[in-house]
C-alpha cells in the first residue's frame, strides 16, 4: 500500500522502466492561465488558474452550476474559452484528450464491438489495420470485463455495462487525458462502487491524468490525487489528498476530509442566501 | 459447509428459471404463426359471403359480379397476356416514379438536413410546394406531358418526393447531437461522421417516409391511370367500364390492392432488414 503511495509523486516523471519494452503514452500536463467562459450575459468561470501535473488524478467538485462541467468542456476542446489559455506543454497537433460523458452515448445501431472501434475516430482502411483494431477493441473491451458481449446491441446492456463500454471506447483511443463528466450520476450504489474500482484501475494501468467532474465528495476523495473547489466560477479549494490507495471506503481519514469538504461547501450556502443553486 | 447450504437453493433456483425461459419461445412462434393467418380470416369470410350473396341473386352480376365471375376473368385476363402487360406497365411506371421523386427527396432532404445554406434557399419553396395537392397539376400536367409515360411519372415522382424529402429532413435534424459531439470528440471527420453516425440515425425516419411514399406511389398512379393512360391497370380498368366488363374493373381493383400490400410487406422488411438494432424489431 506504502508502495503505491510512493508511486503517486513520481508519475509526472518519464516511466524510463517502460521507454525501452513498450512506448506508452504518458499523462498530458494541463496549465490554465486567466481561464473564462460566460454564456450570455452570465459568467460562468472568471480567471481560473491551476496547474495539473502529468498523470495526476484531479477531481472537480461543485454545487450545480458552479462551472465545474463547464471546465471540463473546456479542457476536452468541447468549447472555447473566452478569456485566458489552455497549455498541455508542447504537443504536435491535437491533445489527446477523450471524455466519457454522464450518459455513455453509444451507438444504438452498433453492436458493441463496433461501438468500441469508435474510440479509434476514422475507421482504420486496409485489411490488416482493420484486423488490428478489431483485436484492439476486443483487448479494450476485456479490460473492462465485457469481452463476451462484444456481439450485443447496446440497448440490452445494463447502465453499468454501458458505461464500462464507454469506458473501453475511451481506452481505445490511448488517452494522455481523460475527463470524466460524472460517468457515474446515474448508476446504482454497488455499481458505482464496482466502476470507481475498475477507473482506479485502468488509471493505475494506463498513466494518463484523470480529470473527474462529480457531486459526489466521497467519490472524489476515493479517487483523486486532489480535490478542486468551484465555486462562483473560482478555485475555492485546492486540497491535495495524501491517502495511500486503495482507500478503504468509511476509513477515519476520509471521513474527516469529507466533512470538511461538505462543511466548506455547506456553510457558504448558508452565508450566503441570496445564492441560487 | 456454509457454502453447501447456500448452493442448495441456488441450484434449484436456475432449474426453475431454465424451465420458465423454455416455454415462452415455442408460444410467442405459434402464436405469431396462428397471428398470420388470423389476418386472412376476415377476407376469407367476406369472399364466401360475397359469392352466396350472388349465387341467391342478392347482388345484381352488373352491380358486382360473383368472386367465380371475376376469377374467371382474371383467369381470361391471364391467358390472353392483357393482365401481365398491364401490371408490369404499371409497376414499371410506380418505380420509376419512386426512384426519380425518391431519390431527389432523399438528396434534398440530406442536403437541407446537413446544410443551413441549402435549407435557407429551398425549404421555403418546397414548404409552399407541398400545400397543392399533386393530383390538383393533372389538368397542367396534361397540356404539358399530353397523356405519355412523362405525365405518370411527373406525377408519381411528386406524390413521393414530399414524404421521403420531409422525413429524411426531419430524421437527420433529429439525430442525437450528444452522439455527434462524441465521434467529434474522437476526431471522426465529415465523410466517416456521415455514414456511421448521421445515415444510421437518419434511417429509422426515412424508412417511414418511403412507407408514406409507397401509398402515395400507388394513389397517384391509380388516378394518372384512370384519367389518362393507353395502358396499365388504370386503363384496363377504364376500358372494361366502357363495355360494362364489371368482372375486369374488380379484377383490376383487386390488383390494386394486392400491390399495395405487396409494396407495404416490401416495407416491412427493410424496416427489419435495416433496424436490427432497434429494440421495436428484435424478437
Amino acid at each position: 500500500m506504502s508502495e503505491t503511495n510512493a508511486d503517486a509523486p513520481a508519475k509526472a516523471l518519464p516511466d524510463f522502466d517502460g521507454l525501452f519494452r513498450t512506448p506508452r503514452p504518458v499523462g498530458l500536463p494541463v496549465h490554465a492561465q486567466g481561464l473564462g467562459k460566460s454564456f450570455g450575459a452570465k459568467r460562468v468561470l472568471r480567471r481560473l488558474d491551476f496547474t495539473i501535473p502529468a498523470g495526476q488524478f484531479v477531481a472537480i467538485v461543485g454545487r450545480s452550476g458552479c462551472g465545474k462541467s463547464t471546465l471540463l468542456r473546456l479542457v476536452a476542446g468541447l468549447d472555447r474559452p473566452d478569456a485566458g489559455r489552455l497549455d498541455f506543454g508542447p504537443l504536435p497537433g491535437k491533445p489527446p484528450v477523450r471524455v466519457m460523458f454522464q450518459e455513455p452515448r453509444l451507438l444504438p445501431w452498433a453492436r458493441v464491438l463496433e461501438n468500441v472501434e469508435i474510440g479509434l475516430g476514422d475507421a482504420p482502411k486496409g485489411r490488416a489495420q482493420k484486423d488490428e483494431a478489431r483485436r484492439n477493441a476486443q483487448a479494450a473491451l476485456a479490460s473492462v470485463g465485457l469481452a463476451d458481449r462484444a456481439q450485443d446491441w447496446p440497448s440490452i446492456l445494463s447502465g453499468g455495462q454501458k458505461q464500462r463500454v464507454a469506458l473501453a471506447r475511451a481506452l481505445l483511443s490511448k488517452p494522455r487525458l481523460l475527463a470524466f463528466d460524472e460517468p457515474l450520476g446515474a448508476l446504482d450504489a454497488l455499481t458505482r462502487i464496482e466502476m470507481q474500482h475498475l477507473l482506479e484501475e485502468v488509471w493505475q494501468q494506463e498513466k494518463f491524468t484523470a480529470l473527474l467532474v462529480t457531486h459526489d465528495v466521497a467519490e472524489a476523495l476515493t479517487l483523486a490525487d486532489r480535490i478542486l473547489m468551484i465555486e462562483d466560477g473560482m478555485i475555492a479549494l485546492d486540497l491535495p489528498i495524501d491517502l495511500p490507495r486503495p482507500r478503504r471506503r468509511g476509513s477515519v481519514d476520509l471521513a474527516v476530509l469529507e466533512e470538511r469538504i461538505l462543511n466548506r461547501l455547506i456553510r457558504d450556502e448558508t452565508r450566503l442566501p441570496e445564492y441560487t443553486i | 459447509m456454509p457454502e453447501a447450504i447456500e448452493a442448495e437453493p441456488m441450484r434449484q433456483a436456475p432449474s426453475t428459471f431454465v424451465e420458465a425461459t423454455d416455454a415462452p419461445p415455442s408460444v410467442p412462434r405459434r402464436l405469431s404463426g396462428s397471428v398470420h393467418l388470423l389476418g386472412w380470416i376476415l377476407p376469407a369470410v367476406l369472399l364466401i359471403v360475397w359469392q352466396a350473396f350472388s349465387a341467391f341473386g342478392l347482388i345484381s352480376s352488373a352491380v358486382l359480379p360473383s368472386p367465380g365471375a371475376v376469377a374467371s376473368a382474371a383467369w381470361r385476363l391471364t391467358r390472353s397476356g392483357e393482365l401481365l402487360t398491364n401490371v408490369e406497365v404499371s409497376f414499371l411506371r410506380a418505380m420509376a416514379g419512386l426512384i426519380v421523386g425518391g431519390g431527389i427527396g432523399l438528396a434534398l432532404g440530406l442536403a437541407n438536413g446537413l446544410s443551413d445554406l441549402s435549407e435557407k434557399l429551398t425549404d421555403t419553396t418546397l414548404q409552399m410546394a407541398r400545400n397543392i395537392p399533386h393530383l390538383a397539376l393533372i389538368p397542367l400536367v396534361i397540356l404539358w406531358f399530353g397523356i405519355e409515360e412523362g405525365a405518370k411519372l411527373f406525377l408519381v415522382a411528386l406524390g413521393v418526393f414530399f414524404p421521403i424529402y420531409l422525413n429524411t429532413l426531419h430524421g437527420i435534424r433529429n439525430v442525437d447531437p450528444q452522439l455527434i459531439e462524441m465521434a467529434k470528440s474522437y476526431g471522426m471527420t465529415t465523410g466517416n461522421l456521415f455514414r456511421r453516425i448521421i445515415l444510421p440515425g437518419a434511417l429509422p425516419s426515412i424508412l417511414v417516409g418511403l412507407r408514406y411514399a409507397l401509398g402515395i406511389m400507388w394513389l397517384t398512379l391509380i388516378v394518372a391511370e384512370t384519367i389518362a393512360a393507353q395502358s396499365g391497370i388504370g386503363y384496363m380498368a377504364m376500358q372494361a367500364r366502357e363495355f360494362m366488363q364489371v368482372d375486369v374493373v374488380v379484377v383490376s381493383i383487386l390488383i390494386y390492392a394486392l400491390l399495395g400490400k405487396l409494396a407495404d410487406s416490401t416495407a416491412r422488411f427493410l424496416e427489419k432488414l435495416c433496424l436490427q438494432w432497434h429494440p421495436a424489431f428484435q424478437k
